[in-house]
């Protein structure tokens, strides 16, 4: 049965009808009309549809919107803009990086995630936090290149 | 982004308000318009592909789509030149079929080779007529005149200038261009006014100019296919059989009745269903049940795939070359040598399934897709629904990446049948199990090797076969019905084209056989197994089998493998790429794998090259394998490329690491699944592909810069020698000579037991 959900995403609190098992991902693109996460497989396989939620690199395509009414919830176009860039999104841009661009999400908020953490990877520690997201043009030099431009930044 | 499908907004957003009336200096016989809208787009017309704003910036409008390799940068770059204003002044207007001419979509490298030369010659018109205004309005002889900026001014008083803006801002051109009367790739148009010698470029052969997309979708803005939402619009799923080749014979509609709004829609051997919310969408096709014509499972056994290719009788065989007497130099050689090569089923597996949006109300349609082909996309709705192309309209946007035809033109079709029969606008987004498991696959491949080779250790004879699918079992667009799952599905017959195609090198061998047989499809429709263009149709397939072999050919007769390609090419250019990428990856010559070991992990450098239309690309790969696990790490490559003159050196380095690293993913990682049933790789986790920690560390490009002649496509041909450069690395590794993709830890280990 559908309930009231409340959610605070980007710090903009905002209350939707949904089933409460529904991935936070359709309340995002669905009732929110959000488009910067986006649905890659519905599996949590490969990150297209990242958000950070209390920060830390969230799959909203397997989170039940349910889960999330004391979190908060950040989004790729909630960490910066063309006035004030992320310092990744800063990178990204510089690095030219994306072919088609729909993976970014994943790369992104998990690299953001990533330099809170640990300011000052290693090339191995940013590979490893960074695995199992995908990318099918095959840009994963010019990622690599933007991690490293953003952690020196 | 909610789309208003008013003509005139769309126009106002591409910042191109033109509106004719006649020009003095210009045959002038144009109708005033009378709304901010396109000239009729003819091929033959100026205004067709050039356009000048009010404030003096211009326009380019391509029928073809940058699918995210920068192809708009190039394009701009070139009419900028041209124009003699800077590349920051000109856009581009892509992809969309009232507002650009039919130049064949995204397709075969040709964006910068085929459109790129039309708008070139069409924006070097431009700057002749926009000068001649200008000579006539100033008093000023053409020849006195010079352009800086998109300024017309007198050489001898610069005080006399008037601006591209004053001259025709806002207004259409009126100029007739030559046109080879070819729509689609070979569209080309030329004015009396030839392009600028190299020697004059300020813009081309430069980097630094950023791309347009990429803040946007790093900010996380741009809309994407997905984001399209058209007021009223319903969400659409399809379900497919269980069993390839089953249609459905029952639905239980009660099924779902607990689901709000879902209403199904069946038609023949079709069945899909939309809801109001996508998230009811979605779990109504997972509830609804369906029961399926019995049907004998269609697929072989995944084990007996290559001898089912192997003994199925071919239905077309093309005999490419036959050069020399070829059976004449077997019969004489000293030695033979031989080898079998094989390459299974790909998966495009796009970041995403895809999304496709149709509205078919009131007689008319407008379909938004991720595809790369928005004109052919027309024709196939045309067909498919009976309508006259005028009443339809495709807008091309961006998609999870597209790579030949992917499973786009599927969804723009199911959705088009969607919304056709529940009167509403429709949005198809298929699920990961649909992308993967039904999009169009690259073809599984045998290839036969065989020389000649004399009692002087020379080679006499070459002989390569090709047997497997054909690159174009429902050809290599949507733009007929039978071309989609939908309309096969709706008993539109099956109409394959037979091609797969010979080797691209020039090996100065004696005497020579290429040909090549296509086998019939596993299933004569609604085929997860069909087989369409995936990047480089068969290129990765055909010329691993190759470059593997001439590998084979060198260390059998003792010679370094570099040394072998010099000695054998003939071509200069392909002679120059060897050379180059040798020098840049500093190859030590040797004869036979060098097995070079520390602790747990060998060492090997491979090299291949090919020819791909007119481009050349040699590839040397770097390899560590584990000799414990058996995993290979293709940890570097050096890239020597030659694809006639460089427009966006920048841009076109990044295309080549996306191609190396793609089919470094093919070569080493992926294999489409299947039982008799279906396809069973159908995530990322059944079908995996290249991962960050296994990605290269360093990708060197030499580009091979030739101003003089034609920019000729650089999309693809890269793809072409990776992955023998990768078998080459392993053996040179491991000794192990690996004939069949991809180079799973699996195979290594078996070999190196």
């Amino acid at each position: 049965m559908a309930k009231r959900i409340e959610l605070n995403v980007n710090g903009t609190k905002h209350t939707i009808e949904a089933e409460p098992d529904m991935p936070l991902l359709y309340a995002l693109r669905d009732d929110l009309g959000m488009k910067d996460p986006r649905f890659g497989c519905g599996l949590a396989q490969c990150g297209a549809c990242t958000v950070l939620v209390n920060g830390e690199p969230t799959r909203s395509c397997v989170t039940p919107v349910d889960a999330l009414s004391d979190k908060s919830i950040t989004t790729l176009s909630g960490i910066g803009n063309a006035d004030k860039p992320h310092k990744v999104q800063a990178a990204f841009i510089a690095e030219q990086v994306p072919q088609c661009g729909y993976c970014l999400n994943g790369w992104i908020m998990t690299t953001v995630a990533l330099l809170e953490k640990n300011p000052r990877p290693s090339d191995a520690q940013i590979r490893e936090a960074l695995t199992g997201l995908k990318c099918r043009c095959g840009t994963h030099a010019s990622i690599l290149r933007a991690v490293k431009r953003a952690a020196l930044a | 982004m909610t789309i208003h499908l008013n003509r005139r907004d769309v126009l106002a957003g591409a910042g191109a308000l033109v509106v004719s009336i006649a020009l003095p200096g210009v045959k002038a016989n144009a109708a005033i318009a009378t709304q901010a809208s396109r000239l009729a787009l003819k091929p033959e017309q100026l205004a067709t592909y050039i356009s000048i704003n009010q404030d003096g910036s211009a326009v380019g409008w391509v029928g073809k789509v940058d699918m995210g390799q920068g192809t708009e940068i190039g394009w701009l770059m070139m009419i900028a030149e041209e124009l003699d204003l800077p590349a920051a002044r000109v856009s581009m207007v892509q992809g969309h079929t009232d507002l650009t001419v039919d130049q064949g979509g995204a397709s075969g490298s040709t964006g910068i080779w085929r459109a790129g030369a039309a708008l070139r010659n069409a924006a070097a018109e431009a700057r002749r007529v926009l000068v001649e205004m200008a000579s006539e309005k100033l008093s000023v002889p053409v020849d006195r005149l010079t352009v800086t900026d998109g300024v017309v001014s007198d050489k001898n008083d610069p005080s006399k200038k008037v601006s591209y803006g004053e001259l025709i801002g806002g207004r259409h051109f009126d100029v007739t261009l030559e046109w080879n009367k070819h729509f689609g790739n070979e569209l080309l148009v030329t004015g009396k006014a030839k392009p600028k010698s190299p020697r004059e470029y300020k813009i081309i052969g430069k980097p630094g100019t950023p791309r347009r997309d990429i803040a946007p979708k790093v900010l996380g803005t741009l809309d994407y296919m997905v984001d399209v939402k058209v007021p009223g619009m319903l969400h659409g799923r399809v379900i497919r059989p269980p069993v390839a080749g089953a249609i459905p014979v029952a639905v239980d509609e009660s099924s779902v009745k607990d689901i709000p709004g879902v209403q199904v829609v069946r038609q023949k051997g079709f069945i899909g269903l939309v809801a109001p919310k996508e998230w009811d969408a979605i779990r109504a096709a997972q509830k609804l049940k369906v029961t399926w014509s019995d049907v004998k499972p269609p697929f072989p056994d995944q084990k007996d795939l290559f001898d089912h290719i192997r003994n199925a009788k071919p239905v077309h065989r093309d005999d490419e070359q036959n050069v020399g007497d070829v059976d004449k130099a077997f019969a004489e050689a000293a030695r033979i040598v031989e080898a079998t090569y094989e390459w299974p089923f790909n998966s495009h597996a796009c970041m995403a399934p895809a999304c496709g949006v149709a509205d078919m109300r009131d007689g008319e349609a407008t379909i938004w897709t991720g595809g790369q082909k928005p004109h052919h996309c027309r024709e196939g709705i045309a067909t498919m629904f009976g309508l006259h192309e005028e009443k339809i309209k495709v807008v091309a946007m961006t998609g999870p990446g597209s790579y030949g035809r992917n499973d786009s033109g599927d969804a723009t079709m199911d959705a088009a049948v969607l919304s056709k029969a529940v009167g509403k606008p429709v949005r198809v987004q298929y699920m990961r199990h649909d992308g993967h498991g039904w999009d169009p696959k690259a073809p599984a491949t045998i290839h036969k090797a065989r020389a000649a080779i004399d009692k002087d250790g020379k080679v006499t004879a070459w002989h390569y076969e090709t047997k497997g699918f054909s690159r174009r079992e429902f050809f290599r667009d949507e733009g007929s019905p039978e071309r989609t799952l939908a309309g096969q599905l709706m008993d539109w017959p099956l109409k394959p084209v037979w091609l797969i195609g010979p080797p691209s090198e020039s090996y100065s061998f004696e005497s020579r056989r290429l040909a090549s047989e296509s086998i019939g499809p596993l299933l004569d429709r609604a085929s997860p197994l069909r087989t369409s263009h995936f990047r480089d149709p068969l290129g990765p397939q055909i010329h691993f089998g190759v470059e593997s072999f001439i590998d084979e050919l060198a260390h059998a007769t003792n010679t370094d493998t570099v040394e072998f390609r010099l000695r054998y090419l003939k071509h200069p250019r392909d002679l120059a790429v060897v050379k180059a990428v040798a020098e840049k990856a500093a190859w030590k010559p040797h004869v036979g794998p060098r097995k070079e070991i520390n602790g747990d992990v060998l060492t090997g450098r491979g090299i291949a090259y090919s020819v791909r239309g007119q481009t050349r690309v040699a590839v040397i790969a770097e390899v560590e394998v584990n000799r414990t696990t058996g995993k290979t790490w293709a940890r570097r490559f050096y890239v020597a490329h030659d694809c006639g003159q460089v427009i966006a050196p920048d841009l076109l380095r990044q295309t080549l690491e996306g191609q190396i690293v793609q089919t470094a993913s093919r070569a080493l990682h992926e294999e489409v699944m299947f039982d008799n049933k279906g396809v069973t790789s159908v995530d990322w986790t059944s079908y995996p592909i290249l991962d960050i920690k296994d990605a290269p560390e360093a990708i060197e490009i030499v580009l091979i810069d030739r101003p003089e002649l034609p920019p000729v496509g650089a999309g693809e041909a890269t793809c072409r020698p990776t992955a023998a450069a990768i078998a080459n690395a392993i053996f040179d590794a491991t000794g192990i000579r690996l004939r069949r993709a991809p180079f799973t830890p699996e195979r290594l280990k078996a070999g190196m037991a």
